[in-house]
């Protein structure tokens, strides 16, 4: 590569064929539209067998003995394997990280070797011809189980007459962070009004459509293992299978093809996934899992589930003069692997005051186990928690000294004008927009005929409410997540492209695609970049044997780190195109352009094709000047240095109605005005918006998983877990600013999380402000008709 | 998870379909819609040996009318009743109920004899025929028995039905002119079981009851047929009228608890629907505000 | 042992033989024997609505029928469906709106939207929510169907006359 070539011939990305800032369907979609996809649950590959995992009935049992002498008999059982015969082909591993300081966590086996932890810790598989010979065969390993004191409570978990779940850990507490910023004592002593509640968050889960699936196949003639699994993060996954299964790296090739939903619940690998491929091993042919509904419910991570005291203290005028939390959440047994069940708090942590200038904030948050399912990473993680804990303290400051909650907003929030400057957690924002977010949001929902309207309304005794939320999020982190913590999960990606001989561009690229455009994003980059039509563009991602070595799709990292590397790639790529280019038209790069597939010169006159092009440096090099050798391959990888984060910004609000006889909400309207940059493809931002807005929606009102005191999960089936369909959502409207970040040369930020981070807070204080005229507050979710009528003093 | 393994036989009559039964008693289960039967057997909750399917009898899917009697084979599904003009005619609440019974494809294979015959408590079909005042037909080796709606239901999906017995019909008696009805429930999310939900059938003279049957659901064992109708009967409903029958119908409640809702609360759900009954019934909107907790 | 039971049916306009176990739902049918694997499953228990396919013209969940119920049954999946071009409008709308992100709801999403627009072909957005609510979609948050499944109404209004 000659240096100079890399920007020789750029044109800006606004050109009039740029596919920036344009709403262009989805490439490629026809597959999907016609059922025609290929999920890992449709993969099949001969010789494959069927693995079903017999799980603990018990929260906390000793295994004393396993018996599958009758199991082994039946029809189509190919193997039953315990957790004991597993481990002499896989080694366990422990969840944690080591910048999060003093986090700690057990051994965790892919399956359970002597003592199961949760109700649903696998215990022993079976592994049949079909899944329903396996189930069959499932039913008859007898497991003898010695059931152990269970830890399921988390306000108690730390008291000393508790049990401790791992004695080697010495007590239940898995992790533990304080902050103290400013003066936070003198803050409350000089505040007006102190508002101090109790905010609790129900235990939810991601609830993918297509439940998590894998297939593992162990070549043992090629000594490698295929994994072709419905996940966020390929390199990753290589990276854990080969450690724990004794490979080499490079033996092991992960595939992810369509995926059914990943949200977070498909960023981790599981035990039972690590058990497919270890069974794969050992039986030396493929193995496919594929959790069934009530699997997916006792096993997919959960999340939320915190209990946070939260204090605010706000002079009369309106100004904020200190938040504290004191926050705890049980994350299950272990502390999940490799990306740690400490995360969400520590987010929690961080991110509380996000949007307000208050430098007074002191913080604590504990991380318990307990024997329920691990908790770790979902959609927004931590952020609905932090928004909806500042939201609400904000909201309830607001009342105390009879503000309104948009006017209290804009006397606390960050000026726009502000930036670059850092909160008093450290969090360092390079340019945000709240205020300018906030005023096209009460334009937007017209925010004072809405006021009107409720006034009208309560008068007839129709309770409705508004409710505003700003939030921060975080997006394209930097190493600073996971790489400085010891876990090898790439925050750099990388994209290559070239120029095949037909003149069409291939594009590799590490991030993956679940449904969020990571596709669309990375060809519209590129084929901007280079002057091609999209049609033009094909993209290759999820597959660790094509693709650069990358972090994946997950964090709302995708676009703005895996399309910059797109975009420097596409650049470099162009400007090899143009020095060929200049070869064959016996001119300087710097005369010519790429338009449309052309090469046109300064005077845009069409010149020649890209095939053309093509066709004489792959088939004619002899023709080309001597000692020129085109160049048709480039790649790039990018990892943001300079912020560690690239924050964005938003302000959401919703319009709902209480009926204070059910105890039922009619969510009426929703509101987004939100700021993630650069913006490629407005339509497939607004859909992530949406999209992440009803999964909060669906935690403020519906989602909550279950458990009883003894650990049993009771509402593990889609009948009574509830999730949000369509007819209880609302429409929602989606408003931008742009404030692109400096950092790249794309601008873009992150968006696939800001719909989640701020909605439940918004219902929440919409309820509130419904319920104002009977004196109610509930700061507990999801807000059922039964802790409405409860609060009300109905039932 | 894939249902367990079990035989199948197709009946195409009635009386094969008894054979069958007769002949595997316990050990059987009859496939109707299959819209209850089938998520149990996929989450292992049952493990028949055998299932008899009687899709394939095409007698018992059919509405007929005949001299003041509608009668709905057993097989007619949610789908066919919500479109017939017939119960459109005779039997209105049924229309109206069945569009609140789960969603289209559900309804498209979930037949009535199978709602019935399974008894959820929390089913509308079983409380609009203790409303409708129905009769059950079953028929078993031993021939034709008819059981009044009201007496059918026994517990959390039991009924009078005998090993052996299939529920072949239901006949409603045609609403008589100036019959009025009701039905409403109350859902988490549209196509729920309900929390607490009312049938009901009423005839009015003037600003009285002459006839008023409701047929609660979702607040007991099975579905009730409220005696707080007592109350309401033969007089002007008054707000201390309408106290007193709330009042009573707490005490005929049975109401357990789940995840949506505690027993006191389906209480509580209970009595606004019966004031919302009333005041919808008599068009006395007056009423709504003055009993409401 | 409980042997295989042959059966005959019609799938998407091809006449179909085969032996199946009597346990065997449709939905595992279609995928398994026919490997038409646009049926999805995604909770076995009927409740998330994305094994929907058409019997006799009426959308069902596949999961809950098993496959010897549909004896000399017409099986319509969303491959039939894209085959014969009936839904061409309301793939593209569902395309051009992006009202698909992974996709796995979409085929039933598209038989529920399609059931609805041949018995009500003018529904309002209420209308259209209530007729999806049996179909669970977690990526999209519905709006960009519900858009999807109005302007296919109007366009079909407006090409009607």
């Amino acid at each position: 590569m000659t240096p100079g070539m890399q920007t020789a011939g750029l044109s800006p990305l606004d050109r009039p064929n740029s596919y920036i800032g344009k709403a262009v369907p989805r490439p490629n979609l026809e597959r999907l539209l016609e059922g025609r996809g290929q999920y890992v649950s449709d993969i099949t590959l001969p010789r494959m067998v069927h693995a079903v995992f017999v799980r603990s009935p018990h929260a906390h049992a000793r295994i004393v003995g396993i018996d599958v002498t009758e199991a082994k008999t039946m029809s189509g059982v190919i193997a039953v394997v315990t957790g004991a015969e597993l481990a002499k082909v896989i080694t366990p591993w422990v969840g944690v990280l080591s910048h999060l300081k003093g986090l700690k966590s057990a051994p965790q086996h892919a399956i359970a070797v002597d003592r199961a932890c949760w109700q649903g810790e696998a215990v022993a598989a079976v592994l049949a011809t079909s899944r329903a010979l396996a189930e069959d065969a499932a039913e008859h390993v007898v497991v003898e189980y010695e059931p152990l004191p269970v830890v399921t409570n988390v306000r108690t978990a730390l008291d000393p007459a508790t049990p401790i779940i791992h004695a080697e850990l010495g007590d239940n507490l898995a992790f533990e962070r304080k902050i103290d910023a400013g003066a936070v004592d003198d803050a409350f002593k000089r505040s007006d009004k102190i508002v101090d509640v109790e905010f609790i968050f129900g235990r939810h889960t991601g609830v993918t459509l297509e439940p998590r699936s894998i297939v593992a196949d162990w070549a043992p003639g090629d000594r490698r293992m295929t994994v072709y699994l419905g996940n966020q993060a390929p390199h990753m996954v290589q990276n854990i299978v080969a450690k724990h299964l004794d490979l080499e790296e490079a033996q092991v090739r992960v595939l992810c093809k369509d995926v059914g939903g990943s949200f977070g619940v498909k960023v981790h690998i599981y035990a039972d996934e690590m058990a497919t491929c270890a069974l794969s091993k050992l039986l030396r042919r493929p193995v496919k899992f594929v959790a069934d509904r009530v699997e997916s419910f006792n096993t997919d991570i959960h999340a939320r589930d915190h209990i946070c005291r939260g204090r605010i203290g706000v002079s009369h005028d309106g100004t904020i003069n200190v938040f504290e939390i004191d926050d705890l959440t049980g994350v299950g047994p272990y502390s999940m692997y490799p990306r740690t069940s400490a995360v969400e708090a520590n987010q929690v942590i961080i991110l509380i005051g996000g949007p307000y200038t208050t430098p007074n904030y002191r913080g604590r948050t504990r991380v318990v186990f307990q024997n329920k399912n691990v908790m770790s990473q979902y959609r927004g993680v931590g952020h609905p928690i932090a928004c909806s804990i500042t939201e609400g303290l904000v909201d309830l400051a607001a009342q105390a000294i009879g503000m309104d909650p948009v006017e209290i907003r804009r006397r606390n929030m960050v000026r726009d004008d502000a930036y670059p400057c850092d909160s008093p957690t450290g969090l360092k924002f390079e340019a945000l927009s709240h205020h300018a977010s906030l005023d096209k949001l009460v334009a937007m929902m017209r925010y004072d005929d809405l006021r009107a309207e409720q006034v009208k309304l309560r008068k007839q005794g129709i309770y409705r409410g508004i409710g505003i939320a700003s939030f921060i999020e975080v997006t394209n982190p930097g190493a600073a997540f996971y790489g400085v913590g010891g876990a090898r999960i790439s925050s750099q990606d990388g994209v290559a492209v070239r120029l095949d001989a037909a003149g069409t561009v291939i594009c590799q690229t590490s991030v993956t695609e679940q449904g969020q455009g990571s596709e669309s994003m990375t060809a519209q980059i590129v084929a901007s970049a280079i002057g091609v039509s999209m049609e033009k563009v094909r993209v290759i991602l999820g597959d660790t044997d094509n693709t650069p070595y990358g972090g994946g799709t997950w964090a709302s990292r995708g676009t703005g780190i895996a399309g910059e590397a797109a975009l420097q790639a596409a650049k470099v790529l162009r400007g090899n195109i143009l020095a060929t280019a200049a070869a064959i038209l016996q001119g300087k790069p710097d005369d010519f352009d790429i338009v449309d597939g052309m090469i046109v010169d300064a005077h845009g006159q069409q010149r020649i094709e890209l095939n053309e092009l093509t066709r004489i440096a792959y088939f004619r090099p002899d023709t080309l000047p001597p000692g020129f050798q085109p160049e048709l391959m480039a790649t790039r990888h990018y990892v943001p240095r300079q912020y560690p984060f690239a924050f964005t910004n938003g302000v959401q609000a919703s319009w709902l109605e209480v009926d204070v006889i059910t105890g039922k909400v009619k969510l009426l309207k929703h509101w987004v005005v939100e700021d993630c940059g650069t913006i490629i493809n407005p339509q497939l931002v607004d859909e992530q918006i949406r999209g992440g807005v009803v999964q909060g929606l669906g935690a403020a009102l519906f989602e909550h998983c279950i458990y009883d005191e003894t650990g049993q999960l009771t509402n593990a089936n889609m009948a009574d877990y509830l999730v949000p369909m369509a007819t209880e959502m609302p429409d929602i409207e989606v408003g931008h600013q742009i404030s692109p970040t400096l950092e790249s040369e794309l601008g873009a930020k992150g968006a696939g999380e800001a719909g989640a981070a701020g909605a439940a807070a918004c219902v929440s204080n919409a309820v509130n402000d419904a319920l104002s005229p009977f004196g109610v507050t509930i700061t507990e979710i999801p807000l059922t008709p039964r802790l409405i009528l409860t609060a009300l003093g109905r039932i | 998870m894939k249902a367990p393994a079990f035989n199948y036989a197709r009946a195409s009559s009635v009386q094969e379909a008894i054979d069958l039964l007769s002949h595997y008693g316990d050990r059987a289960k009859v496939l109707s819609g299959g819209q209850s039967l089938m998520p149990a057997l996929n989450l292992r909750l049952l493990a028949p040996e055998w299932l008899i399917d009687i899709g394939p009898i095409v007698d018992l899917r059919r509405i007929s009318v005949e001299s003041g009697l509608l009668t709905i084979g057993a097989s007619t599904r949610h789908a066919d009743l919500h479109r017939s003009p017939d119960i459109a005619a005779h039997a209105p609440l049924l229309k109206d109920a069945v569009a609140h019974v789960a969603h289209p494809a559900i309804r498209n294979r979930g037949t009535i004899g199978g709602s019935l015959a399974h008894a959820d408590p929390a089913s509308e079909l079983p409380a609009c025929m203790v409303a409708l005042d129905a009769t059950i037909v079953v028929l078993g080796p031993d021939g034709e028995r008819r059981i009044p709606a009201v007496d059918f239901f026994v517990g959390i999906y039991e009924t009078q039905l005998l090993p052996g017995e299939l529920l072949v019909a239901i006949e409603v008696p045609k609403r008589a002119a100036g019959v009025r009805h009701f039905f409403s429930e109350h859902v988490r999310r549209s196509g729920d079981y309900a929390m607490a939900g009312l049938a009901a059938e009423a005839e009015i003279d003037g600003d009285a009851f002459v006839r008023l049957r409701l047929g609660f659901f979702a607040v007991g064992e099975r579905p009730i047929l409220a005696t707080a109708a007592r109350h309401l009967i033969g007089r002007p409903v008054t707000e201390a009228v309408l106290a007193q029958a709330c009042a009573a119908l707490d005490d005929e409640l049975a109401p357990q608890d789940d995840h949506q809702a505690t027993a006191g609360m389906r209480r509580y759900l209970a009595r606004q629907l019966l004031v919302e009954c009333i005041v919808s019934l008599l068009g006395r909107s007056d009423l709504r505000t003055k009993v409401v907790a | 042992m409980i042997a295989p039971v042959p059966i005959a049916l019609t799938v998407n306009h091809e006449r179909v033989e085969a032996l199946v176990l009597p346990r065997l739902n449709l939905a595992d049918f279609l995928r398994d024997h026919l490997s038409l694997t646009g049926t999805h499953v995604g909770c076995e228990h009927g409740v998330c609505g994305a094994c929907t396919v058409r019997v006799n013209g009426d959308i069902v969940r596949s999961c809950l029928i098993l496959a010897i119920q549909a004896e000399n049954a017409t099986v319509e999946t969303i491959e039939g469906l894209s085959d014969s071009g009936e839904i061409a409008d309301l793939q593209s709308a569902f395309h051009q709106r992006n009202a698909l992100q992974c996709g796995f709801c979409t085929p039933a999403m598209l038989m529920a939207a399609q059931d609805l627009l041949l018995t009500n072909p003018d529904p309002d957005r209420d209308q259209i929510r209530e007729h999806l609510s049996g179909n669970y979609c977690r990526c999209t948050g519905y709006h960009a169907i519900v858009d999807a499944v109005e302007s296919t109404a109007h366009a079909r209004l407006e090409r009607a006359g």
